[in-house]
Parts: C-alpha cells; structure tokens; sequence
C-alpha cells in the first residue's frame, strides 16, 4: 500500500482489501474508504477535465458539494451511471469508475486546447458566437456543442437494478447525523415521539465524530469521544429509526420530504444482486428538524483550481477519517480558525505543513496551540498563485495591504504537493429554501441563514449559523426544547470547552497585481465560470442573480453551485456597491444531490408502468391474432389481420364484410353510467342539448353534451330503462371525465335534483353486431325475442335472456347498419361473444376492430369526439343544428351558441372531402388551401379523418374548413410535400344518405 | 404536496384530489336573458389572488365528493374546509 495511507482510523477496516478499477487502471482500498480517500490513498489527484477549458482537476471536497471529482461508473450499457461524486461513493470489489469530461484520455485532452484559446471563451460565450450565420447551426454548431458538453453517458439499455418506494409518517424527522442532530433526534425520541433521523453518510457524527484537538472538548472528553457516546445511547432508544446512507432530496410544504436510501451501491457485485437497489422515502413529520450542517467554501484567487487543491477541512477528514494524507508537503490557505485544526492534525502525524492566513492575526485558544507547536504562519498575506499542472507543485503568496484590496512587498515563492483552502462557512441552507423559507444576512460571518417560518420546522446547528461547540449545543438544547414543547434537562448541565474564534477577515475575489482578465480565478469548478465572468456580466448590464447565473452558468452545474454561490453574490454586491443581504439568493431546488430515475419511478416499470384494462372479451382477440390499439387506458382490438395481411387489407376486408354480411365488435369499453333518480330526465334534459322527457320506456337516443362554452365535449346512446333510470354511454376516452362532469353539477348546481350517477362500465360487457344478416344471428341466439320492425324498432331496446342470464339488447347503429348492441355482466361477455360468432359463422360474422369501426362511421359521415372535434367546435361547425333543441330554456352550453363568436359564419365547419383521383388517400391532419400562389397561403383548415372505403371504392375523408358548409363542390388544394393534391368538398355523408340500411 | 381534509373522509394526500378553481360562483339560473359581457364574465373570468382564496376541490380518488376549501395561495397554507351549500367563513 501507498506510504499515503498514514494512520489506522476505526472508520477503515484495514483487514478488508477492495480492489477497483479507475480509468482501466486496477487499484485498491479498504472497506470503508470512498472512491476519492482510495485514489488518494492511491497518490491519484487528477480525476477529471473542467467542462470549458478543460483543465486538469483533483479531488477537492469530501462530500456532495463535490464539483470536480465525478465520474461514471461502470460501461455496461444497462448498469453505467454519470454524475457520480467519487467523494461519496462507497468503494467495492469490482468497482469499475471512469474520468468523465475528456477525450482522449485524462492525461492528454485534446479539449485542453480551450484552455490555451480561454480569451476567446468569456460569459456568454454560447449566447454570443452561436447566433451566426444560420446555416452554420445545424451542420457546425450543434454537432460541435453536442460534442463536447454534457457529462457523463447515459445508459442506453434498461435499468436491471430494483428500486422501491415507501411511505412513512413520523412525529419528527431530523435531517442530519451530526452533533446538533443527534442532540436533536435523542431530546425528541426520549420524549416519547416517533423519531426518525436520517443522515447521507454511511456513519454518524458529522465533522466532530474525527475531532480529537485539546481545544475542543465536552465533559472532559475530546467531543468526538463525548459525541460516539451519544451515538451509542440512540441505537438503544426504542422510539427512533436511524437511516444511515440516506439523503434528502426534497422538502415539499407540509412536512412532505422526499428521501432517497442507498441500500446496495456500496456492496460488492455479487452482493448486490437481486437485492433492492435503492428506496425513496416518502415521508409526512409533524415536525422537521434541519441539522445539515455546514461546508467550506473555497477561496478565490488565480489559478485555485489545480488538482492538489482541496478544501482545509477535507484534508482533515480524509487524514482523521480515512487515514489518508492529501501530501507531504502542506499549505493551508485560510480566512479563519478551522485551519489551524487541519494544521494540528497534520502537524500531529507529522505532515509538513504551513499556513497562510489573509487575518492580521489570530488570538484564539487554537490559534496559539498552533503557534505553541511551531506551525510556521503568514498572517496578512495572501496566495496569488499557484504552479504545477497535473499537479500543484508551488504556490506564490504576497502580503496584503491594510484595506485588503491589493497586494503589498515582494513574492514568495513557496514549493507543496497541496494546498488547503478555506474560505469559510456557508450554512446548509437548502432544505429550508425547499420548503419555501426565507433567508437572513448575517454579517459577521457574511452568511446567510434560515428565517423561521413556522412551527413546524426548525434548523439548529451549523446549517442555523451557530459554528462553535458550545454555541451550537446551547443553543440546540434551547431551541428543542421550544420547538418540541418539552422540557428536557439531559444536556443542562454539560461542561464544553472550545476555542472561540475572534478574528474575521473576508474578501470574496482576493487582490492580485495580474490584470483580473488574465487570471484564472474560479468561482464555479464544474461549470467553470470564473471571477472574471461575473464581472463581465456586470459590465454588460446584467444586475439580477438570477440573471448573472444564467449568463454566466454560475452555479448551474450538478452541484448546484454549493461551492459557488456565495462567491458569486460577494463579487456581484462588491462590484455594484451594495450590501450582500439586499441582494438575495438563488432559489435551492430539489433534488438536494441528483437522483436516479430508477429511484423516482420505484416499481412502476415495465407491466407496472401504466394501468392496462382489458375487456372480458381480451383473450378471444389474443387467440385470434388481434392487433391492439390504446383507448385511454384500454386495449382495444384494432384490426385482425388473416393470412399475413397488411393493416389496410385487413380494414378493407372486415369493412366490406359489415355491410354485405356481418360484423361483430367489442364495444366492452364504452362508458356506461347508470342514472337513477325521480330528476333523471329532468337532468338529462340539463346535460344534452337534445329533449329527453319525452323519449318513452324502452327507447334510445343520442345526444350531444356541450361544455359551457359551447363546445362539443361527448356524445353517446341513452336509453331510458325505466321511468326513473336511464343507462348513458360515453366515449371510451372520455368516460371518467363525463362522469366527473356531471357530478360536479349535481353536487354543486343542481344539489336539489334527485339523482343518482354510478359508473358501470366495467359491469358490462358489449358485443356489437352488425350487417344485413345481423337480424338472422341475434334471432339464432335469442330465439324467443320479437325481432319484427313493430316490436323492436331502431333506437330500442329489449330485457332478455341467455341461458338464464339477463341481458340487455339494444338495436342501435354505429355503421349505419342494421346492428344489435347486447349488454351482459361482464363475467359472461366472452361466452357472449363465442356464442354469436358460433350463430355468425354460416354468414362469414367478421370481428373487426376500432379501425373499421372509424371507417364505417366515416361513411356514414357520424363524427368521433376528439378526433373531427378538438374542444373548438359548437354543434353547428358539425353540421349538427338538427341535435340543438331550439325549445328548451337552458342547458350546459346553450348560452354560449349565440356568443359573437360562436355564431360567426366563418367558423371552421365539418366537410366532407373526395379525392380527384378516388385512389389517393389523404393525410389526417393534412392542411388545407385554396390558392397557393398568393403568399403567405392562407390556411383554410385541415383533414379530420380519412380512409379508403371499400364499400364506395373510393376515398373519402372528412375535414373541417373555414366556411366550410358554404363550400359544397367547391376545389380546394392539400399541399404536401411534394405534390398537391386536388379536392372537392362534398356532403359528410357518403353512403346511404336514407338510412335504407338500418332496416334493411 | 399538501394535506386536505376531506369533510367526508378526514386528512388525505394531495394527490388524492383535483383541483376545481374558484368557489362560489354560481351558474346564472337564467343564461338567455345574460347579454354576451355577462355570460362571459360567469365564464371566463376567474381570480387568481396570491393569498387567501376561496376554491373548490373534488376528492376524485376518494369518496368523488366536491367541497370547498380556503387556500392561502402564496403559501397553501388552508385555513378551513367545509362543505357544498355551507356558508363561507369569514377571511
Ligand atoms: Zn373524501
């Protein structure tokens, strides 16, 4: 093993080796270790290439703000995963990680060349050279652009990994494992409330579980010591769920929080298989308590981006927690006390190190054990450069002037194998954004944090502005207490001991002698936006945040600018002179860190993706080779080829079949509503535009329902069954939203009418036959049934019975033929059907499907709601004035025909369209005009339906045109892409304009 | 996602409900006698206030029953529920 690894940590199991694989290169580690400690166990810094320039770049955090250090994992096509941070990846036994972002490999980029041309690249730079010329866009820019952005691979196979949801609900729910949030989730679980605490690393404890400095201390003990007491205690408290490897992804109101648990990432392959992958938590608290504490922020100064460069406290933890030395040689760059505890820590192991802190001094207890152990210290000064460049290797500091605003003295050329920077804290804010709270300024530690917005929530800890030890237990202690109302005395009476930091100096874009046009100081790594863009916005007018992160694409990256936000406000409230709390933030969105689709979609995949109905009847089309179309959430039989036949075969054959014999359709998926009630008719009445009181027992109509802006919304057969009891039938895709329909004007217009709507559509089944034999085959199956003219006349229907069973028989026509609607309870509907294709066969009964179905009605000229209509269509643009009762006072819509623009003569109005040539077959949806040599053409409308009708041989389309019931005989043109296709407009019916067929 | 308290069901999921617009709007009982401006007004026009506003919800995947509810839009904070028929509260 590399000398790197320095020390035994119990964090890493030294007795497990895991061996992996990064950039096809074999490395190993141990259990415990991320991707990133392994690899800088390893002495690998460089992982990747930045976005724009592509510069080489290291590991910089330990965490999710982690912009550098992504990558993707595995190359199988199924399994590979972009976006991966190397920071929170758990290692394991055949781990296989890539660098992502460069071509041809890490070490050569051919993009690098963006670098040497970086001038050339300011903000904006998308917006600005890609205008122009327009040709060049397709052919050159977008080819170019598609190129080279982007990061990382999308699998391009099915996810094979299992996911789960689950549903939750807490009395509390603490975000965070670290002090404040263990303090937290003990106070509330030992006062009898259902807790869950939820943290995303694989341990608890946050950054004070590898605190072990003299200068921080509770109850004698060093706090990291005091703190896995307190983590000892909780595993035995009945009341709390703890959930480790567990990050929040969303806050939504009301307590509504979105979790995403990791189950098997960090598992071995073997391990992993067949077990759920990861889960969401979908989580309801009366009560939510933040604890995210805290992360670093960078500094910003030339060239802070080369690998070697990581944040002070990372190097801390991957040397306390992993066990890993960053370097040999150290410096720390800093702007406040948390330095110095990386520098003991280092010092401590015998890590060379130095710092150089922008304060002019720091009088703090940890400050002076610094100084006391001989850690030499550049007060006052500040690094201008850096050197080094797949690596640091030297960096150049020089002191600052009393203001801080330049560079004062000669450089100091001082050689390192890393550099610590720490500009800082930025509370964790983002959960409390997410759940729409606001923010505060606080100035003393240029920060913003949580305002509190109700009582449902708290933060406490870090992640509330509170950074040293005794205030954050204080103040915790208190604040539960309140939130909680409890009183809890545990922590009462606790004795901390903590160095209190005394000295702040903040300068968001530090000084420099170089031109800052010639510098490389970087503010977003991932996206890499530099100080220089934001000027530049600036100068260009841009004043809003929002604003300057678009055009610059500060903060727009994976890590959604947790390192960078902060820098970019200073530098835009800097540079226009006004106060950073006046200025506000971005908007924090969820998710906190990116999540799998596999996670948000769970189970709902594959079978599972979409409720399937299928009608009583579906095997029967199964085995007899059906080809299936959606309805909504139906399979409905689209046509059934025979012998290998093509889909127009097919239609031709089942249509010619229907009107010289027999057809027989699955009309299962209607929608049927059953309305019962002494205010039925009345209600009906209200519904269609269509009189109903009069219809008698026994008999059928159609009707048309408006929508109150006069617009066709459904139509359907109704037949009164009984003095009070009607069945309605809807359009299969429409069925639900009738029926909400008209529950919402029972429930809320017409409370006073007595009726009553049950859905019944999956009740019944439907075998629809017709044909001029059709009479012969119903006789055959209910032979004591009167089927005479007199006795059972179109648009009736009859009680009988099959074998006992109750049926209902309705003689109502769809095709224009004579045809026989038979009802049964669903659970005989395929025996139903076996029996009149059995009674069909010695007259060829031909099942056919919704395709034939639509073409038979075109025939007939009868529209389909939603395919000759879209919601813009009164019943006049349908040619349909014959449905609107002139005599009725109201119904849903009626005011609305004789709005201005309703009664417009220039409406678009149903047609019927015939070819020139009878061969050629329109487009739906084709355009129609009139003239197309006067520009711009003026569009007239379009082609609705249109089909080859065997039964006219002929083809016949329907079309809704501008005028268009003016038009009949009139040419018009349908332009397509290569030729133009002569029409004439005719009546929109076609065949059997006397209705000779429906009792033939 | 918020928490609606279904008059007739109790406290359920959002996602259980649609959403109806503005309450309290009553179709004319007599439309042929409204001229075009103010059959438009009952139609068209809706407020969209950002803070307490009085609207109606449907518990589609409940008991199908509409209600109304009194929302604070700009935080969806709801004050009260009651049912179809009862008189409003009081903002
Ligand atoms: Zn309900």
């Amino acid at each position: 093993m590399s000398d790197l690894r320095v020390h035994k940590t119990k964090y890493i199991n030294e007795t497990k080796r895991v061996s992996f694989k990064y950039d096809g290169k074999n490395y190993f580690g141990y259990e415990g270790d991320t991707l990133a400690s392994a690899l800088l166990a390893n002495g690998v810094h460089l992982i990747g290439r930045s976005f724009k320039y592509h510069r080489p770049r290291g590991i910089m955090t330990c965490g999710s703000e982690e912009p550098n250090a992504i990558c993707q994992i595995s190359d199988k096509n199924d399994l590979t995963e972009p976006n991966v941070r190397a920071t929170e990846l758990e290692i394991y036994d055949g781990l296989e990680a890539f660098s992502q972002n460069c071509w041809p490999n890490v070490k050569f980029d051919i993009g690098g060349i963006n670098n040497l041309i970086s001038p050339l690249i300011p903000a904006g730079f998308y917006y600005k050279t890609f205008m122009w010329p327009k040709s060049f866009w397709k052919k050159i820019y977008e080819p170019l652009i598609r190129m080279s952005a982007g990061l990382g691979k999308s699998p391009t196979e099915p996810d094979p990994d299992i996911y789960d949801h689950k549903y939750v609900h807490y009395d509390v729910l603490v975000i965070g494992g670290g002090l404040s949030g263990i303090i937290s989730a003990k106070i509330a679980a030992k006062s009898n409330l259902k807790t869950l605490l939820v943290d995303d690393k694989k341990t608890l404890g946050g950054s004070t579980i590898y605190q072990s400095n003299d200068s921080f201390k509770i109850d004698d003990q060093h706090s990291s010591k005091w703190l896995e007491k307190e983590i000892n205690e909780i595993s035995e408290i009945e009341n709390l769920t703890v959930k480790t490897r567990t990050s929040i992804a969303a806050y939504h109101g009301y307590n509504y929080l979105l979790a995403r648990e990791n189950l098997t990432d960090h598992l071995s392959i073997k391990d992993k298989k067949d077990k759920i992958r990861q889960r969401l938590w979908k989580i309801r608290a009366k009560k939510v308590i933040v604890a995210t504490g805290s992360i670093e922020r960078p500094l910003v100064f030339n060239n802070n981006d080369r690998p070697g460069i990581l944040l002070s406290n990372s190097i801390n933890k991957y040397l306390d927690y992993y066990g890993v030395a960053c370097g040999t040689n150290i410096i720390l760059f800093t702007n406040n006390d948390s330095a110095y505890e990386t520098a003991i820590s280092l010092h401590k192991k015998g890590i060379k190190n130095l710092i150089v802190d922008l304060r002019k001094n720091s009088q703090s207890e940890i400050a002076k054990q610094a100084q006391n152990l001989g850690i030499k210290i550049y007060f006052n000064h500040v690094v201008t450069n850096t050197f080094g460049y797949r690596k640091i290797n030297s960096i150049e500091l020089m002191e600052l002037s009393d203001d801080g605003n330049t560079t004062i003295g000669n450089k100091i050329k001082l050689n390192c194998d890393c550099l610590g920077i720490s500009g800082g804290w930025t509370p964790m804010v983002h959960m409390h954004t997410q759940s729409g709270g606001k923010l505060d300024f606080k100035n003393d530690d240029q920060v913003f944090i949580p305002k509190e917005i109700d009582n449902d929530q708290i933060s406490v800890g870090a992640c509330n502005g509170d950074f040293d030890l005794e205030t954050i237990i204080d103040k915790t202690v208190n604040k539960i207490n309140i939130f909680l109302e409890i009183n809890n005395q545990d922590y009462k009476n606790i004795n901390v001991d903590c160095s209190i930091e005394k000295e702040k100096r903040n300068i968001w874009l530090l000084p420099n002698k170089i031109p800052l046009g010639k510098t490389k100081c970087f503010i977003d790594f991932q996206n890499d936006s530099t100080a220089k863009d934001i000027k530049l916005a600036l100068k260009e007018g841009f004043r809003s945040i929002e604003h300057v992160k678009r055009y610059t694409t500060t903060g727009m990256a994976t890590d959604q600018g947790k390192l960078s936000n902060m820098h970019a406000l200073g530098i835009i409230a800097d540079t226009a002179g006004v106060k950073m709390g006046t200025l506000g933030t971005t908007t924090f969105r969820p998710p906190f860190t990116p999540l799998t689709f596999g996670t948000i979609v769970g189970r709902n995949v594959g079978k599972f993706f979409e409720v399937v109905r299928k009608t009583s009847i579906h095997d029967w089309h199964v085995d007899n080779k059906a080809k299936f179309e959606n309805v909504g959430q139906w399979k409905r039989p689209w046509y059934y080829p025979k012998n290998g036949e093509t889909m127009h075969d097919a239609v031709q054959r089942e249509s010619k079949a229907a009107r010289d014999s027999a057809g027989i359709l699955d009309a299962s998926t209607l929608g049927k509503i059953d309305i019962q009630g002494t205010d039925a008719s009345e209600f009906l009445n209200r519904v269609y535009t269509n009189a109903w009181s009069k219809l008698s027992i026994g008999k059928c109509r159609y009707g048309l329902m408006l929508n109150e802006d006069g617009m066709v919304y459904d139509d359907g057969v109704t037949t009164r069954l009984a003095e009070n009891h009607y069945l309605m039938t809807t359009t299969t895709g429409g069925a639900a939203n009738v029926l909400g329909k008209l529950e919402d004007y029972l429930q809320t217009e017409w409370p006073e009418l007595d009726v009553y709507l049950t859905s019944v559509t999956d009740h019944y089944s439907t075998a629809s036959v017709c044909g001029p034999n059709s009479k012969k085959i119903i006789n055959k199956i209910f032979p004591e049934l009167d089927l005479s003219d007199e006795n059972f006349p179109h648009m009736s229907f009859k009680n009988t019975k099959l074998d006992n069973v109750n049926c209902r028989v309705m003689r109502i026509s769809f095709t224009g033929e004579l045809s026989y609607e038979i009802n049964i309870e669903s659970k005989y509907g395929k025996s139903l059907w076996e029996k009149c294709i059995n009674a069909g066969q010695e007259f060829n009964i031909t099942p056919y499907g919704t395709e034939t179905m639509h073409l038979l009605r075109a025939e007939k000229g009868f529209i389909i709601v939603g395919q000759d209509t879209d919601g813009t269509m009164t019943p006049s643009d349908l040619q349909m004035d014959w449905i609107v009762s002139k005599k009725k006072y109201d119904f849903i819509g009626k005011r609305s025909l004789y709005r201005s623009d309703t009664i417009r003569e220039d409406r678009k109005q149903l047609v019927g369209l015939l070819t020139d040539d009878p061969k050629e077959i329109l487009e739906e949806g084709a355009q129609i005009v009139s003239d197309t040599n006067t520009k711009p053409i003026d569009m007239l409308g379009h082609v609705t339906s249109s089909y080859f009708s065997p039964n006219l041989n002929k083809s016949i389309a329907l079309a809704v045109v501008r005028s268009g019931k003016n038009m009949k005989g009139k040419k018009l043109i349908i332009p397509m892409e290569n030729k133009n296709i002569n029409v004439t407009v005719s009546d929109t019916i076609f065949l059997d304009k006397e209705n000779k067929r429906l009792n033939a | 996602m918020f928490l609606i308290n279904c008059p007739f069901c109790g406290e359920r999921d959002q996602s259980e409900f649609s959403s109806g617009g503005e309450a309290h709007i009553v179709r004319p009982k007599q439309p042929t006698e409204l001229s075009d401006d103010q059959w438009a007004e009952f139609l068209f026009m809706r407020k969209n206030i950002k803070g307490v506003q009085f609207e109606r919800w449907n518990h589609s995947h409940g008991c199908r029953k509409w209600f109304n509810v009194v929302r604070d839009t700009s935080n969806d904070k709801i004050h009260s529920v009651y049912k179809m028929g009862e008189k409003p509260p009081v903002k």
